[in-house]
């Protein structure tokens, strides 16, 4: 067991606390010449309590930079601070229980021969957290999921309901900071709702920092106070959502995702450009 | 006059409680125009357009009244005759690329072997035609392309590779089945405008099946609007936005908008009646 202090803050609370700091962070895969430089040197903050979106096409980085702030990507360089701690690159169990991630697939990312009670148990397992039976029962009911889920396996479940229970895996450990990785991209517009309003309720109620990640403006619109647009690896643009539904957007590529966004259009397709 | 005309078109799957029904009556009529299909998982616009070309498994039961191609009996034609229509005259473009190329064979043999399939042309000619062909879906090095395997190739390029392989064999009918989902909005958009341009130029008809409302109405003149395997209203796509069925309503009230801000989506609430037989 860490005897150290436990990385959840004291009672009391920095007002100034930022979620997440990052300075010049950078990803490499690869080695040599055959390394590729999927980020370049990003920098930005989250305040304690905010959404902040990161947009952007595949490629962008988006999805490396929130697997960095996961603890789940190694091959980082850069400077990283969650909730004022120093992040390494090999992090302490105890950390997990601050950040906690929802990913893209729910088909993919809940195993399929454990009930839904056994997959909110694993988490807490590995925090050796009490009371077990108690806070499932509870996140279950905030995710909007009755009891009567503890004992079904993930094929059971529709799609919504496996995103449901993927949050609720993220919630059980009551952390600070919720990362997004599409979370409703693989869904139904109606369903997307659902899980929308859930995340927005639930990010009030639990005063959590979310970051999102999406190619769906529309979707980090709803959902974040300030977003950055990725592109190539690095940040061409930060946006208040204001500036984004105002059709502020200074960035001609972030103008052009915005255009492409609205739906079809045959003099938009002619003028796309290819910025890097 | 319509290029294919379906009417009542049911299919079924066997299921644990008897058969499942995805397609429950379904009239179609597809002139040489676009037309949408759109619906959520499971609403049956996929099997509509599978059944098609009988692409469908073999336990799948698929029945129907009438259904016509250009004059050819479909709901009678034999398997032989079947495979005279697939491919030549009507196409099919499958969502991704990744899953529908062959990984082992270059992408240019691969278009090539469709023509030749169909075409009574020998080997040079079906080369000379690739390369046109790759030019058409503008790629901007053929040569090169030609002799790519598919793991090479972005997510663009290779649905760009479909649509060449699809339509070399100059089809009336092209069935795309979500052929931009898996792609980022501005190859999306380029993607279409090259369906586009095809269709227009040669004056094809498109079936256009997707789940994203905004996109077919922006992209197809017509639009059908499925539900539990029924067509629950068909409009001009222009008009989607005034739409008047209540499940229509609400997955376009469900969707987030940039330029109004919303507290709470308003969640879909389904109807049993929107299942009960029209």
């Amino acid at each position: 067991m860490n005897r150290r202090t436990p990385p959840n803050e004291p009672s009391t609370e920095n007002l100034s606390l930022r979620a997440v700091e990052a300075a010049d962070l950078s990803v490499v895969y690869g080695q040599g010449d055959k390394a590729v430089h999927a980020v370049k040197g990003v920098t930005f903050t989250v305040s304690d309590g905010e959404a902040f979106g990161i947009v952007g096409e595949s490629g962008s980085g988006k999805s490396s930079v929130l697997r960095v702030v996961a603890g789940l990507n190694h091959a980082w360089s850069g400077r990283l601070l969650i909730r004022g701690r120093e992040a390494e690159k090999r992090r302490p169990r105890r950390s997990y229980r601050i950040v906690q991630m929802v990913f893209q697939d729910p088909y993919g990312s809940l195993h399929p021969r454990q009930t839904v009670e056994r997959i909110l148990m694993e988490g807490m397992a590995i925090q050796d957290m009490d009371d077990r039976h108690r806070r499932i029962q509870r996140v279950l009911y905030d995710v909007g999921l009755g009891g009567e889920f503890l004992y079904r396996y993930p094929h059971q479940l529709s799609g919504g309901q496996r995103q449901r229970v993927a949050i609720a895996r993220a919630l059980i450990l009551e952390p600070r900071l919720l990362l997004l990785d599409e979370p409703t991209s693989a869904l139904d517009v109606s369903v997307q709702a659902e899980i929308l309003n859930l995340l927005r309720d639930l990010r009030a109620r639990r005063r959590l920092s979310l970051i999102l990640v999406s190619h769906n403006l529309a979707v980090v619109a709803h959902l974040c106070d300030r977003l950055i647009v990725m592109n190539e690896g690095r940040i061409v643009e930060e946006l208040e959502i204001g500036e984004l539904r105002r059709g502020a957007a200074r960035h001609p590529y972030t103008q052009q995702l915005l255009r492409a966004s609205v739906g079809y259009d045959r003099a938009t397709a002619a003028s796309l450009v290819t910025y890097d | 006059m319509a290029l294919l005309e379906i009417e009542d078109l049911w299919v079924r799957f066997p299921g644990v409680r008897g058969p499942v029904e995805a397609v429950r009556g379904v009239d179609l009529s597809v002139g040489r125009e676009k037309l949408g299909i759109v619906g959520e998982s499971g609403s049956g616009k996929s099997c509509t357009g599978r059944s098609i070309l009988r692409l469908l498994p073999r336990y799948a039961t698929v029945t129907t009244r009438r259904a016509v191609f250009d004059g050819i009996d479909l709901a009678h034609a034999s398997e032989r005759d079947m495979r005279r229509i697939r491919g030549s005259r009507i196409s099919m473009i499958m969502q991704d690329p990744k899953f529908s190329l062959n990984p082992v064979m270059t992408v240019g043999r691969q278009i090539a072997e469709a023509y030749l399939v169909h075409a009574e042309e020998e080997s040079g000619a079906a080369r000379r035609r690739t390369l046109e062909m790759l030019a058409a879906v503008r790629i901007r090095d053929p040569e090169r392309i030609y002799g790519a395997y598919p793991h090479e190739l972005s997510g663009g390029m290779g649905q760009r590779v479909m649509i060449a392989m699809m339509l070399i064999t100059d089809p009336d009918l092209l069935i795309a089945d979500e052929p931009c989902s898996a792609l980022d909005v501005t190859v999306q958009m380029q993607v279409l405008a090259i369906i586009d341009d095809l269709v227009q130029r040669r004056g094809m008809g498109l079936i256009f099946i997707s789940h994203d409302l905004n996109l077919v109405a922006s992209f197809c003149d017509r639009v059908v609007v499925m539900y539990g395997g029924q067509i629950v209203e068909t409009c001009a796509a222009s008009e989607l936005h005034e739409a008047r069925h209540p499940y229509t309503r609400g997955l376009l009230a469900a969707m987030p908008r940039i330029d109004t801000p919303v507290d709470e989506l308003p969640v879909l609430e389904r109807d049993p009646a929107w299942l009960e037989p029209l």
